[in-house]
């Protein structure tokens, strides 16, 4: 294998390794831009997962277990919602007790139903998401340089991967060209001038979280039927957490999103890659420092690099109506 | 408007009933405001202005009593109700978002339509027509951040005209202007008026009454004490009808007796937190036996400059003398050992814990104090006893060591961080805005204490964004502005000459 074989290979891997994170940091963008804090994205991100491989295995179908995990998914938006907007309590401690359930939650209900250790059955084909072969990648394989990231990187993912990209687009669209959007980004900002102008904030601040739901729906299901063929203990693996630190390092806004969370995305692929691997002169170097490289990266580059990020100023503050 | 019959009052307030618990807010209030006026109330702080108000704009409803738009009864349910009635609010913290643009904010809530695009082109054309109509000129693609104060405000004024409001409600809007930016709102507001809107203002400043109203309407303790027209009644009776008895509203002091130099800054420079220089290159004097009043607009490094003196913020260059000793690096309990009070810019983030009973924040500062205990160790019956008879020297109501320092008024939460830093008889005493939110009676106590503290041959500081206040107690006057001192008056000094140079437009 050459160099370039060995860059496409890694590449690819980067790129089904991000679109877990895309997914959670589009969907904590929806919740911290209204001001909600979302550290619950883990949890929300592993419930469906579960979900999705239930009703993937018990129906066959694919697209079914898309719709369970987004439904749970939104389900545990609405409790947070229920906890921190309608009855103003801490968004973090509510976000962290949503983690727990759901980790707690999927092993038990899992055993209970698959008696596989926590395990769910495994999904038959038909009720996975497979990955599409796009038209010409054949043909194109022997072109020099574009065939084979065409062939390899740009083809042969699932469809959620291109859905993953086509909410980039759509994301900044509805933040910045919508009036729901103007409402959400004014919501995270300052409750008070959207209250005065006779909107509901809490009604504004719920539907930011429906959003997040729906979007982290994807990430869990891609989880566990499209990149997986079943749902495996814990398989969000910190995920959710690795999202947030891209959302922060991209500074709250969709595209940079996409290229945090694609860098990432390669880092992590790149950690797979040296797995065993020693490098000249240093020698073997444990995988638990790539592993790490995504968190070290972010507090790096937080502590200056790309200036002051500046978190909505109203986020992680219950409103409440001065008297 | 026309086929309302002119007599028809713009709104009426017919025994607007509001408790909080056990406080008693709004008590059987009627008003009746002309349309085509401007009518003020006034009001100590406390005395039910805001929760009047907050009713007619559909943020809380009233217990009892019926609100009349235009004669006909209306229920105003939240702010998109008041919105609907043609009710407009300019808040006094501005209800803006700052990381917006003008024309975002002022189509907030008022879009029309589920896309931006459209909104964005008619709201462009309508903001002109309000600026053509009525003197409003605001940059529509400027970000709100990046604007000063009063062209926020004048934002806060075009939101509400251009949700069609006919009726305004201006909430102290001139606590954050300097003297010229309030200057063009009162032009501002008498267009307004002429061209036949209503407009209520909020204030507790007795000259902004005289000089702008039509009507003014007096409260007191949650109840409307008395409605006058403004040609006809005085400053001393509005003031004597807000607190209920006689005040002073001159200041008496003899003349000053200067004698040397107890604090000297020279080429002081203080930057923030972002970096940004705030205090450029000071240098002044305070002798003993005078009150060096600063002058500015909020904002321009009077803040800072307190700070660097008392020994919390840490100047870039520069230094501060005591005693003609240098003191950089001197933490501020060091500063206290050698004389040095502070009376700091807010009472609740810096002055008082509000969760502390009165008595432990009485000593917040002096807790090392051999008088309040040994070693770790505090002695609570003499912290107490020595809150004991602060209350009773400097009137603190309730009189009541145990309570908790949250629930004493805005005046009395004062009074007790003036009672503690002046009854340590220090040498020199440093006090940002020693008035904000404290009511007349208590700022007439406030400053007799601070002239008596002069007269005792102590060098005084006094910071504060209340002109006012400046020309009534210092015997010299430092006008700041952008960081710099541009200027130093006596404390005679006109207030059209210091205005402008709060402005930074004279020297």
């Amino acid at each position: 294998m050459d160099y370039f074989d060995i860059f496409i290979s890694i590449l690819g891997s980067a790129i089904r390794l991000s679109i877990p994170l895309l997914f959670t940091a589009l969907a904590g963008l929806f919740s911290e831009r209204a001001g909600i804090f979302d550290i619950g994205l883990e949890g929300k991100m592993l419930a469906s997962a579960f979900a999705a491989a239930c009703v993937a295995y018990w129906t066959g179908n694919a697209w079914l277990g898309l719709l369970g995990g987004i439904g749970v998914s939104i389900v545990f938006s609405f409790v947070h919602g229920f906890a921190s907007i309608t009855n103003r309590g801490n968004q973090i401690v509510s976000g962290v007790a949503l983690n727990f359930v759901a980790a707690g939650l999927t092993i038990v209900l899992g055993q209970a139903w698959f008696r596989q250790g926590g395990r769910t059955g495994q999904v038959p084909p038909e009720g996975r998401f497979s990955s599409i072969v796009l038209p010409g990648a054949d043909m194109m394989r022997d072109v020099p340089i574009i065939g084979p990231l065409y062939a390899h990187v740009i083809s042969g993912n699932n469809i959620l991967t291109y859905i993953a990209f086509l909410m980039v687009p759509i994301s900044w669209w509805v933040l910045y060209r919508t009036r729901f959007g103007l409402r959400l980004r004014a919501v995270g900002e300052n409750p008070g001038a959207v209250d005065t102008a006779g909107i509901s904030v809490a009604w504004m601040r719920y539907r930011s979280l429906i959003v997040a739901g729906f979007l982290c729906g994807f990430a869990g299901t891609y989880l566990s039927i499209a990149q997986s063929a079943a749902f495996i203990n814990n398989m969000s693996a910190g995920k959710g957490y690795i999202a947030l630190a891209a959302l922060i390092f991209a500074k709250w806004k969709p595209v940079p999103v996409m290229l945090a969370c694609l860098l990432f995305g390669f880092l992590d692929a790149f950690a797979n890659f040296m797995q065993g691997k020693s490098l000249p002169l240093i020698g073997e170097v444990p995988v638990q420092i790539f592993q790490a490289l995504p968190y070290i990266l972010t507090c790096v580059l937080l502590a200056g690099f790309i200036g002051t990020a500046r978190p909505p100023k109203a986020g992680g503050v219950p409103y409440t109506k001065e008297r | 408007m026309s086929f309302d019959s002119p007599k028809e009052p713009a709104i009426e307030l017919v025994g607007i009933d509001k408790k909080f618990g056990t406080v008693h807010a709004n008590k059987n209030i009627n008003l009746t405001v002309a349309k085509g006026s401007i009518h003020g109330i006034i009001g100590e702080n406390g005395a039910g202005k805001s929760t009047l108000m907050s009713i007619l704009y559909g943020f809380y409803q009233a217990d009892h009593g019926e609100i009349r738009i235009s004669g006909k009864p209306m229920t105003i349910r939240d702010s998109q109700a008041a919105i609907a009635a043609g009710i407009g609010m300019v808040h006094q913290h501005f209800m803006l978002v700052e990381n917006f643009t003008v024309l975002e904010n002022v189509m907030l809530g008022a879009e029309g339509g589920q896309l931006l695009a459209k909104g964005v082109a008619s709201a462009r054309k309508e903001l002109k027509r309000l600026e053509d109509d009525y003197g409003l000129e605001v940059d529509p693609d400027a970000v709100i951040e990046e604007l000063p104060v009063g062209s926020q405000q004048r934002v806060e004024i075009l939101k509400a005209l251009y949700r069609g409001a006919d009726i305004l409600i201006l909430d102290e809007p001139t606590g954050v202007l300097t003297p010229p930016e309030a200057d063009h709102l009162f032009k501002v507001l008498r267009v307004l008026r002429d061209q036949g809107k209503t407009i209520i203002l909020i204030t507790h400043k007795l000259r902004e009454i005289m000089a702008i109203t039509d009507t003014v309407s007096v409260m007191r303790r949650g109840e409307m004490v008395a409605t006058r027209k403004t040609a006809e009644t005085t400053v001393e009776e509005l003031a004597e009808l807000m607190v209920g008895r006689r005040v002073l509203l001159r200041v008496e002091k003899g003349a000053a007796h200067p004698g040397g130099v107890l604090m000297s800054v020279r080429n002081l420079t203080v930057k923030d937190s972002r970096g940004v220089t705030m205090v450029d290159d000071v240098s002044f004097d305070v002798r003993a036996g005078e009150i060096v009043g600063i002058a500015g607009v909020a904002g321009n490094g009077q803040s800072e400059l307190l700070e660097a003196i008392a020994g919390i913020r840490k100047p870039s260059s520069g230094e501060i003398f005591i005693d003609g000793k240098p003191v950089a690096g001197v933490d501020p309990a060091g500063l206290r050992d050698l004389g040095l009070a502070h009376i700091p810019e807010d009472r609740h983030h810096m002055g008082l814990v509000l969760k502390f009973e009165e008595y432990e924040n009485s000593i917040l500062g002096y807790h090392r104090d051999p008088r309040y205990g040994r070693g770790p160790f505090l002695d609570l019956d003499a912290m107490r006893k020595d809150a004991e008879e602060k209350i009773g020297k400097y009137d603190i109501r309730p009189p009541n060591p145990r309570l908790r320092t949250a629930n004493f008024s805005g005046g009395n939460q004062q009074k007790i961080v003036v009672a503690r830093e002046i009854e340590r008889d220090p040498k020199m005493l440093l006090i940002g805005q020693p008035t904000r939110g404290v009511d007349i009676g208590a700022i007439e106590f406030i400053h007799k204490r601070i002239i008596e503290m002069r007269d005792a041959g102590k060098a005084v500081l006094l910071v504060s964004v209340e002109l006012d206040e400046i020309r009534s107690l210092s015997d010299r006057i430092l006008v700041m502005f952008a960081g710099r001192i541009v200027g130093e008056k006596s404390g005679e000094a006109g207030e059209q000459t210091l205005g402008l140079m709060m402005a930074g437009i004279a020297a």
